[in-house]
């Protein structure tokens, strides 16, 4: 009987937390593992035009291409004209295509030749400087285009 | 002097630094999803080529100027108008039964001024340099849509699965193996029935 005494009768026992510190490790490697810290950062309005045919962008063979109006910051140096921007700075028309060949080069070997390019455009930008970027494409013989949208329908709205 | 045991570090605050570093990465996290249209452009071309001719009836011209107003088939339309008149217009089967160019399972008015099937049926964008972005993607959007909206019912009539369904599976990666092959047959299937047939005039300049 004296077996199933009751040792001690010391109230509630304390819960450990030692274990606490693996839990938070695990949440903080899950989420250094997923953070995609910005390459870069936008020198242009980017207020993208809303589409619900979408399909997902496949990230590891995008080379992508920003455009649209200075942001305010930069509006005094450089004007509201729309303005090209690949990586951290204003790449002119003409400087593009030597842009875009270099941004290549560091794409995996397999994937070079099924290159996309990701155009994120404001919505406010004029359609012709999207079709001069396009024909400079053309060029390059990178056909394959997708233009970033955002969520949502701009007829019902 | 004997040597001394080293003391213990206490591992107490350990916790504290962890949920510091895990703050930091929680609010620098930017899970990005980009979607967007996916469009092939054409190849360039060396020479001219002589002019491939597309009877009127086949081609369905839409002007946007750079007012952001639309003029479709010479009229003014709205935005919200465009996807059924798209609609209209590629799923007409103008051919007359008995023909070669038939269209058996297109579901609209047969009009014999408006496509004769599909197949032949192209649609042409026409932009001002001045046109915004904005509406230049608010009309792709609307075309594909309505290609969206006719492959679905095809695919739904002989699959009995929508073609966006079917495609979103397949870019998901959930589906694989022999599986895998049969739907890119569909896809390909429906495909065929509806091409995407969408031509991009070079934008007009400014003014002309």
């Amino acid at each position: 009987m004296s077996k199933f005494k009751k040792k001690k009768d010391g109230g509630i026992p304390a819960i450990s937390t030692a274990s606490l510190p693996d839990i938070v490790f695990m949440l903080l490697f899950f989420f250094m593992v997923v953070t995609v810290l910005r390459d870069s950062n936008l020198l242009v309005e980017q207020t993208l035009p809303k589409g619900d045919q979408v399909e997902k962008l496949k990230k590891d063979r995008s080379l992508f291409i920003y455009a649209g109006k200075p942001s305010p910051r930069y509006q005094k140096q450089y004007g509201t004209e729309g303005k090209i921007q690949i990586r951290d700075k204003y790449t002119s028309l003409e400087g593009l295509p030597a842009a875009l060949t270099e941004l290549r080069e560091g794409l995996h070997q397999d994937l070079q030749s099924r290159v996309m390019v990701a155009l994120k455009v404001d919505e406010e930008t004029n359609t012709g400087l999207v079709s001069d970027i396009k024909q400079k494409l053309r060029d390059l013989q990178m056909y394959k285009v997708i233009y970033i949208t955002s969520p949502g329908n701009q007829v019902e709205n | 002097m004997g040597r001394r045991a080293t003391p213990e570090v206490n591992a107490g605050s350990m916790a504290d630094i962890a949920f510091l570093l895990l703050i930091f990465f929680l609010v620098t996290t930017t899970i990005e999803k980009d979607k967007g249209i996916a469009r092939q452009l054409p190849p360039k071309q060396e020479d001219i080529p002589e002019d491939v001719i597309i009877k009127q009836k086949n081609l369905f011209i839409v002007n946007v100027n750079r007012n952001d107003q639309l003029l479709v088939e010479e009229e003014l339309m709205e935005l919200k108008d465009l996807k059924q008149a798209a609609i209209d217009f590629i799923d007409n089967g103008g051919a007359p039964a008995g023909s070669p160019e038939h269209c058996n399972y297109c579901k609209g008015k047969r009009l014999p001024d408006s496509s004769d099937n599909p197949d032949k049926a192209v649609i042409s964008v026409q932009n001002d340099r001045l046109t915004s972005y904005g509406m230049y993607i608010a009309v792709q959007n609307e075309l594909v849509a309505a290609y969206n909206h006719l492959r679905n019912r095809e695919s739904q009539r002989l699959y009995g699965w929508d073609f966006t369904e079917m495609k979103k599976a397949m870019d998901d990666g959930d589906i694989k193996g022999a599986k895998a092959d049969d739907i890119e047959e569909k896809l390909k299937n429906i495909q065929a029935l509806i091409p995407l047939k969408l031509s991009e005039a070079e934008p007009k300049q400014a003014g002309s």
